[in-house]
C-alpha cells in the first residue's frame, strides 16, 4: 500500500536529518510547520497554526474542512499572496527544492504563475471585469516567457481551446461578462495553466457551480494534470469531490491537521471524531436515505481564542474518555498505520469501539478489497 | 403512495381547473416572463425572459416539495412567484383553495401570516443594525400582532424554539456564526405561526456539519408544528433528505415530478438522470491494479441554454443524449408513468424496467 500510493506524508521530525537545512524528501512541494497568525486589535489570529504535507508530482492531495479552518490562508501562504505587514507567516515551504517563505518577493514572484498557479473560487471576482479573457490569459504567458505579443495570443486561444472554450480564436476577444459562470472558471484554469505549472492549487474550483458544470470541470482538471503531470492540490468543503479526484486527504480543523491519510484511510477507515463527524453529517444520494442526520453539535472555534487542548474537544462526543487529556494537552499528530495520521487522544481499541456504524458499514467489504 | 398521488401536478388541462382536494397551495400554469425592453424615451419590448413558463405543482398540508434544478432554472422566482413578491404573468395560485394570484397588497397583508420565506444567505437577511430581538419581533410589530405576555416573552420562546440561547435576545447578528444567524432567520419566520414557508437554498450558504443541525431543525419544526415547505435548493442530496415529493425543473419548466423514493430509485427524465449522476459521491473508487479511478457518469456539454430564447420544443433537446427530431418539433406533455411519478419526455429512461 505505501508502495502505491506516491505522495509523501507529514513530517513528524523523526527522520534523523538536520531539519531546516534542505528539503528532506523529492517531493514537489512540502511543507513544514508552516504557521500563519495575523495580528489584529482582538487578539492573534492563529489561521494556520503548525501544518506539515508535502506533494509529489502528479498527485493529488485534497484538503478539507470546514470554512475557518485554514485551508485557504493555507493555499494563499504557500503562493507567497499574504501581505507580508498583516501576516506573521513562519515555518518552511520547499517547492521544488526550492524555500519559499524566506525567499525574497521577487523571486516568489517569478515563481507564481509559471511554476505554480491558482484557481480561486470565484471566477467572476477573479477576473478583470475591464479587460478581455483572451489579454488576460496571454498577459500571464508573456511576462514568464520571452515571447511576441502575436505568440502569446496563438497560445492563449491554445488554451482557451484545450479547456474546451467553443470558438476559442472568437472567444479570446470577450469580456469576463460575456462568458457563463463554468466558461469564466474554464478560462481561469486556461490562465493557471498556461505557462505549464507543476504546481497547480484550486482552492473551491467549482463551489460556485452548478453540479453539471462542476463535474465538467473535475473532467478538465482531472485531465489536464494527467496530460502536464501537476501536482494538484484541491481545497474545498464537499467530500464528495475530494473523493472523486484525491490521492491523499488532508483533514484540517482550526489550523491544525485533524487527519491526513489516502482516500480510502479517511473514507473507509477514518479515526479522527471529527472526520467520522463530517462523513456522518451529509445526507449522502448513494445509500438509503437516513432518517435523521447526525450533526456535529457546536459550531467552530474562534481562531483567537482556540480550545485549550484539542481545538475539537467541545464538539467532540468522545473528549470525555481521554481522562481528561483532551481539555489539556494538544494531540499530537502520529502514524496510527503506514501513512495514515491522525492527532486525536483516543486509543486505538477506544476508536475501534466508538467509530460510528455508518462510517464501518461504508467500510465494509470495499477496505479489504483494497488491502489486497 | 397516496401522499404522491395528492401532490401530483395537474397533469393535463381538464383536472388543472379543480382544486387538488387537501392540497394547502396550488400552482396552475404558473408563469413570469420578464419584459427585456430598449430604448431610452420610447421603451418598447423586444423579448421576455421566459424565468417560469408554465408549472403546475401542489404541496398537500404537512408535505415538503423539494424543487430542484441549475441556476438559471427558475426555482427562485418560482418561490419569489409562491410568496407574492414577484407578480405572475400567468396562471393560478392557490392558497388553502383560495386564489391569491392577483391579490392587491392590502388583501394579501393578511395571507403573509400563513406564507413566509427563509432565505439563502443568513448574512444579508438580517439587518446589521437591528438587534436580534427588534429582528425576530419585527414580524408582530408590523402584523399588529399582541401577544398574551407581550412581545419580548414571545420572542424567547422563539429563540428557544429553534435552539438558540433566549439570553441572545439583545445581541447583533455579527455576534452569531453563519448556523446561528439562520436559526435567527428561522425564527422570525416562524415568529406569526405560518402554515407554508417557502425555503429558498436554506442550507447552502452553511459548512457541512452545520447544515445538517439546519436540516434536523427544519425537520422538528415541521414535525412539531405540522408546517409544509416549499424547499428550493440545487444539492440534490439535501433534497432527498428533506422533501416528500420532489420537482425538477429545467429552463422554466418542471421535467419531472414524483415523489421522493421513486424519483431517486428511478429518475425518468434524463435530465434528472444526468443531475444525478453528476452528483459527486463521497467514496474514493480504485480500480484495477489500485489506480485512482473516476467515476463513470453522464457528462452534459454546454450550459444551460438562455432562457431568453429557450430551445423550441423540449428545452432540454440541446444537451440531451437520446434526442430525436421529434424532441425538436413537438413539446413532450407531462404524463403520468407510473403512480404519480410525472415525466415530461419522449423517451424517458428506466421504463422498461417497471
Amino acid at each position: 500500500m505505501i508502495g502505491r500510493r506516491g505522495a509523501g506524508r507529514p513530517r513528524a521530525g523523526g527522520d534523523g536529518q538536520v531539519a531546516g537545512a534542505t528539503q528532506l524528501s523529492g517531493a514537489m512541494l512540502e511543507v513544514r510547520d508552516l504557521r500563519v497568525h495575523f495580528p489584529t486589535d482582538d487578539g492573534l489570529v492563529k489561521a494556520v497554526d503548525g501544518l506539515s504535507f508535502s506533494l509529489d508530482r502528479g498527485k493529488t492531495l485534497g484538503v478539507v474542512g470546514e470554512s475557518g479552518s485554514g485551508k485557504s490562508v493555507t493555499s494563499l501562504a504557500i503562493m507567497g499572496l499574504h501581505q507580508h505587514t498583516r501576516a506573521e507567516i513562519s515555518g518552511q515551504v520547499w517547492l521544488d527544492g526550492e524555500e519559499l517563505v524566506t525567499a525574497t518577493p521577487e523571486r516568489v514572484r517569478s515563481l507564481r504563475g509559471s511554476k505554480m498557479a491558482m484557481i480561486f473560487q470565484d471566477p467572476l471576482s477573479a477576473l478583470h471585469p475591464y479587460f478581455s479573457v483572451g489579454s488576460q490569459i496571454s498577459e500571464a504567458f508573456l511576462i514568464h516567457n520571452k515571447v511576441s505579443r502575436k505568440a502569446a495570443k496563438q497560445h492563449a486561444v491554445d488554451m482557451l481551446g484545450r479547456v474546451g472554450i467553443p470558438q476559442p480564436a472568437t472567444r479570446f476577444e470577450d469580456y469576463p461578462h460575456q462568458f457563463s459562470g463554468g466558461m469564466r472558471q474554464r478560462a481561469m484554469i486556461a490562465m493557471a495553466l498556461c505557462c505549464d505549472p507543476e504546481l497547480l492549487i484550486a482552492d473551491e474550483p467549482t463551489t460556485a457551480l452548478d453540479v453539471t458544470v462542476q463535474a465538467q470541470i473535475l473532467d478538465l482538471i482531472s485531465d489536464l494534470q494527467r496530460e502536464f503531470g501537476s501536482a494538484v492540490i484541491i481545497i474545498t468543503h464537499d467530500l464528495g469531490v475530494v473523493a472523486d479526484l484525491s490521492d491523499d486527504i488532508l483533514v484540517m480543523y482550526s489550523g491544525r491537521v485533524a487527519e491526513y491519510g489516502t482516500a480510502e484511510d479517511i473514507f473507509w477507515r477514518p479515526g479522527h471524531p471529527y472526520s467520522w463527524g463530517l462523513l456522518n453529517s451529509m445526507p449522502r444520494i448513494d445509500e438509503a436515505r437516513a432518517e435523521r442526520l447526525v450533526p456535529i453539535k457546536g459550531s467552530p472555534p474562534s481562531l483567537i481564542n482556540v480550545p485549550p487542548g484539542c481545538p475539537f474537544h467541545p464538539r467532540c462526543d468522545f473528549a470525555s474518555l481521554t481522562d481528561g487529556r483532551s481539555a489539556t494537552e494538544v494531540p499530537l499528530l502520529r502514524e496510527i498505520e503506514p501513512g495514515h495520521m491522525l492527532a486525536c487522544h483516543l486509543t486505538s481499541a477506544q476508536r475501534a469501539r466508538l467509530r460510528p456504524e455508518r462510517v464501518t458499514a461504508a467500510a465494509g467489504g470495499r477496505g479489504e478489497e483494497d488491502g489486497s | 403512495m397516496s401522499t404522491a398521488a395528492s401532490t401530483a401536478p395537474a397533469a393535463g388541462p381538464a383536472n388543472a381547473a379543480g382544486a387538488n382536494g387537501d392540497a394547502l397551495l396550488q400552482a396552475i400554469g404558473l408563469q413570469k416572463h420578464f419584459p427585456v425592453t430598449r430604448g431610452i424615451i420610447f421603451r418598447h419590448r423586444v423579448g421576455a425572459v421566459q424565468a417560469v413558463d408554465g408549472i403546475d405543482f401542489s404541496v398537500s398540508a404537512g408535505q415538503t416539495l423539494g424543487l430542484v434544478g441549475e441556476s438559471g432554472c427558475g426555482k427562485t422566482t418560482t418561490g419569489r412567484l409562491l410568496t407574492r413578491l414577484l407578480e405572475p404573468t400567468g396562471g393560478q395560485i392557490l392558497f388553502d383553495g383560495h386564489d391569491i394570484t392577483h391579490l392587491s397588497m392590502n388583501r394579501m397583508r393578511p395571507l403573509r401570516r400563513d406564507i413566509q420565506m427563509i432565505f439563502q444567505d443568513p448574512y444579508s437577511s438580517l439587518n446589521p443594525r437591528q438587534t436580534v430581538g427588534a429582528i425576530v419581533g419585527a414580524p408582530f410589530r408590523l402584523q399588529g400582532v399582541k401577544t398574551e405576555q407581550g412581545t419580548k416573552q414571545a420572542v424567547q420562546e422563539l429563540l428557544e424554539l429553534v435552539g438558540l440561547n433566549p439570553e441572545h435576545y439583545n445581541r447583533y447578528p455579527h455576534e452569531f456564526s453563519g448556523g446561528q444567524r439562520q436559526r435567527i432567520g428561522i425564527a422570525r419566520t416562524l415568529a406569526l405561526k405560518p402554515r407554508l414557508i417557502v425555503a429558498d437554498e436554506p442550507v447552502s450558504a452553511l459548512d457541512v456539519s452545520i447544515q445538517a443541525q439546519v436540516v434536523n431543525l427544519l425537520e422538528d419544526l415541521q414535525n412539531e408544528l405540522g408546517l409544509t415547505y416549499v424547499v428550493i435548493a440545487h444539492d440534490l442530496s439535501v433534497v432527498r433528505h428533506i422533501s416528500d415529493t420532489v420537482a425538477v425543473m429545467y429552463l422554466g419548466k418542471l421535467v419531472e415530478v414524483a415523489d421522493r423514493d421513486s424519483l431517486y430509485a428511478q429518475p425518468r427524465h434524463p435530465y434528472t438522470v444526468a443531475l444525478m449522476s453528476a452528483v459527486p459521491i463521497p467514496e474514493p473508487v480504485r480500480g484495477e491494479g489500485g489506480t485512482r479511478e473516476r467515476r463513470e457518469r453522464i457528462r452534459l456539454t454546454g450550459d444551460v441554454p438562455s432562457p431568453l430564447n429557450p430551445p423550441a420544443a423540449c428545452r432540454f433537446h440541446t444537451r440531451c443524449w437520446k434526442a430525436q427530431d421529434i424532441c425538436r418539433t413537438q413539446e413532450p406533455q407531462l404524463t403520468e408513468l407510473a403512480t404519480g411519478h410525472i415525466v415530461a419526455c419522449h423517451f424517458p429512461e428506466n421504463t422498461t424496467a417497471a
